[in-house]
């Protein structure tokens, strides 16, 4: 019994972790029909840009908010840049936009700052709390809150307020809303930045669990495309809930089969899910909500 | 106008550059390395060594009164590039010798341009394929895997551990080196109790260390790894409390592996790891010291960046070649490759290198040492 908790608390302390990157996919994919691939380039930057702000003397909190900031600014540099000269193209070529991004991301930061392993103290200190023989990292659970927080947020910005809904007219039909009255320009540059800061976020909350380098976005990004995939791409539910359903499948897998097919399992149950509801979990509904 | 002033700009730029380039050819020693892409934590301070040695060694007047030319490519660990750039250098830059291969596969792939070619190739690769079978032209400087396995085996042996778990990255060098353990632990009388793999990027190994926790009899546990997975094991294994000895493999021998995975998750763990990190702790009366440490000196003071295995490689590759130019006083590639299988006793920062026509590699196990983690820092264990 001890050695399931401890399964199930890994499994939800990773899942926390793809959650938070899949959550990250969800605003430009609701406000653009484009896949971010940059996604994981956010998070990395939330991780490295704390780590060098921080290594510079300044107090953990503030440098989480400047690089939560700063790639904020750069995910609105994206937009402006690259994705909205291209507004008439194809949502394929926007993606393929976005994949070019993170590679130019991913290089310009080896220069910026290095190419080695980086990680800052956990918040809330390195001493393992124990939970019925089974034992959890207290920065897991800030992940796992903060996993909690940002689907909160943002499943009361898509369904309460006035600009979330404009987010979701905007990826239905860009004219339509313009006809109405929503600022589409704005709606996109909004919904880069919000990607950005929530990537980043995610980055400054999982950095002392998984380490940061410059090249560890595209790792996240996969997982975190597939967590949301599973869940439903753009459903807020269906991130956190791929998320953890994938942390959970790769935990058990590696704890009762074997850690030799923890990735394979986690990407049969993909194909299955995806054969049985090509919409994902939670997708269908979102795609005819407004 | 613009235009104009934009080429008077190039031409005089061109005049400046073609006098500062010497007119006379020199001794031409090509090199192919992973300055930038994936491996470029290993090829950025392997290039760095080599430019700041050859001028060095120029300055100081350089081999048997020639200068050294140091033709270098960035091949971006890609092995196709590599292979272009190695006929490049035999074909059009004519040298006398290279020393490159970061990676395994950049290496592999331009071993046959070389052996065709006939001209001695010094590899920085870490597998044991480049040097077995040995081919005549192909030398190398890292340490197998084997060899680490082997150091680690020892150390188990004589604390009488016999009966161990393994978790392993499954990635290229963890594969690789669990591979070689695995072939040479029978003639240790260790058993492999509990064997789990984790992938590179994986967040969290607690479920494979539980599973090595519940296995009744388990001593030890070896972690062959690289990157961050051996660091969040190390966190893994204090949080689950698991209080037997953890071995970490050469792969992490640095000192940010003990910031990454913390001075209190880290302490006591063993790992077979070169004299260079250790260059201050070493005996007086140690050959390795004075070599060690003028290179960790020198290399700090003109790159700002701490030194590093990867950049030794590349020192003793250099150390090698330059040694058997001046025993062959020729630069035919065909002496200088006789002179390199001669290499006798050369102290270089992997270990002291006595080469012969069976062994292009030249290193024994005192090229590592066991190292224990204490309270932060790096003890030798012998």
């Amino acid at each position: 019994m001890p050695e399931f908790l401890q399964f199930l608390l890994s499994g939800i302390t990773v899942g926390a972790v793809y959650a938070l990157v899949a959550l990250g996919f969800t605003i430009i994919y609701n406000a653009s029909g484009v896949v971010n691939f940059a996604q994981g380039e956010f998070v990395m930057l939330g991780g490295m840009i704390t780590v060098f702000t921080y290594a510079a003397g300044l107090p953990l909190p503030l440098a989480a908010l400047i690089a939560i900031l700063a790639t904020a600014a750069i995910g609105v540099a994206l937009n402006t840049l690259a994705i909205a000269p291209a507004r008439g193209a194809p949502v394929v070529s926007l993606i393929i936009i976005t994949i070019g991004a993170s590679i130019l991301i991913r290089g310009a930061t080896q220069l910026v700052f290095d190419k080695q392993l980086h990680r800052f103290p956990a918040f809330s200190g390195d001493t393992p709390i124990a939970i019925g023989g089974a034992t959890i990292l207290p920065q897991s659970l800030w992940v796992i809150s903060g996993a909690f927080a940002i689907f909160l947020l943002l499943w009361l910005f898509f369904t309460r307020t006035l600009i979330g809904r404009a987010v979701l007219a905007t990826a239905n039909n860009r004219v339509a809303a313009q006809l109405v009255g929503i600022n589409t320009n704005f709606v996109m540059t909004l919904s880069f930045a919000m990607s950005a800061a929530i990537g980043a976020l995610a980055g400054v909350l999982v950095t002392p669990i998984t380490l940061t380098s410059y090249n560890i976005g595209l790792a996240f990004a996969l997982k975190g495309f597939a967590a949301a995939m599973i869940g439903g791409m753009g459903n807020p539910k269906g991130a956190l809930v791929g998320g953890l359903l994938l942390g959970i499948l790769e935990a058990m897998t590696a704890g009762y089969i074997s850690s030799q097919y923890k990735d394979a399992t986690a990407f049969i149950v993909i194909l299955v899910v995806l054969f049985a509801m090509p919409q994902g979990l939670f997708g269908s509904k979102s795609t005819d909500r407004v | 106008m613009n235009f104009n002033r934009n080429t008077a700009l190039a031409s005089s730029l061109a005049l400046v550059l073609g006098f500062a380039t010497p007119v006379f050819a020199d001794i031409k020693i090509g090199s192919t390395i992973s300055e930038t892409g994936p491996a470029s934590f290993l090829g950025d301070p392997e290039a760095k060594t080599l430019k700041m040695l050859v001028e060095e060694i120029n300055a100081a007047g350089g081999v048997n009164g020639e200068k050294i030319n140091l033709i270098l490519y960035d091949d971006g660990g890609d092995p196709n590039k590599a292979r272009t750039f190695a006929t490049r250098l035999v074909e059009d830059d004519k040298v006398v010798a290279v020393i490159g291969g970061t990676t395994t596969g950049t290496s592999m792939a331009i071993i046959p341009v070389f052996e065709d070619a006939e001209i001695p190739f010094i590899s920085l690769a870490g597998a044991i394929e480049i040097i077995d079978p040995v081919r005549p032209h192909t030398f190398k400087t890292p340490h197998t895997d084997r060899m680490a396995c082997a150091k680690i085996f020892e150390d188990m042996k004589k604390n009488g551990i016999t009966k161990i778990g393994m978790i392993s990255g499954s990635d290229g060098f963890g594969a690789s080196m669990h591979k070689q353990c695995l072939q040479i632990i029978g003639e240790y009388g260790i058993q492999v109790l509990a064997d789990e793999t984790y992938s590179p990027a994986d967040a969290d190994m607690t479920p494979q260390l539980t599973n090595i926790k519940s296995k009744a009899g388990v001593q030890a546990v070896l972690n062959p790894g690289f990157g961050q997975g051996p660091a969040i094991v190390t966190r893994n294994y204090a949080q689950l409390a698991l209080g037997l000895p953890l071995y970490q493999s050469h792969g992490v021998a640095s000192d940010g592996f003990i910031e990454l995975a913390g001075a209190k998750a880290a302490e006591g763990v063993r790992l077979p790891g070169t004299a260079l990190l250790v260059a201050s702790l070493l005996p007086e009366n140690d050959p390795q010291r004075s070599v060690v440490v003028a290179y960790k000196a020198a290399y700090e003071k003109a790159t700002g960046k701490p030194v590093s295995t990867f950049g030794g490689y590349a020192h003793d590759a250099l150390r090698i070649l330059v040694d058997a130019i001046k025993r062959a006083g020729s630069t035919e590639p065909s002496a200088i490759r006789d002179a390199i299988e001669g290499t006798h006793g050369l102290v270089g920062t992997t270990g002291t290198v006595t080469m012969s026509a069976k062994d292009h590699l030249g290193l024994d196990l005192s090229a590592f040492r066991m190292l224990r983690i204490e309270n932060g820092g790096w003890k030798i264990v012998e």
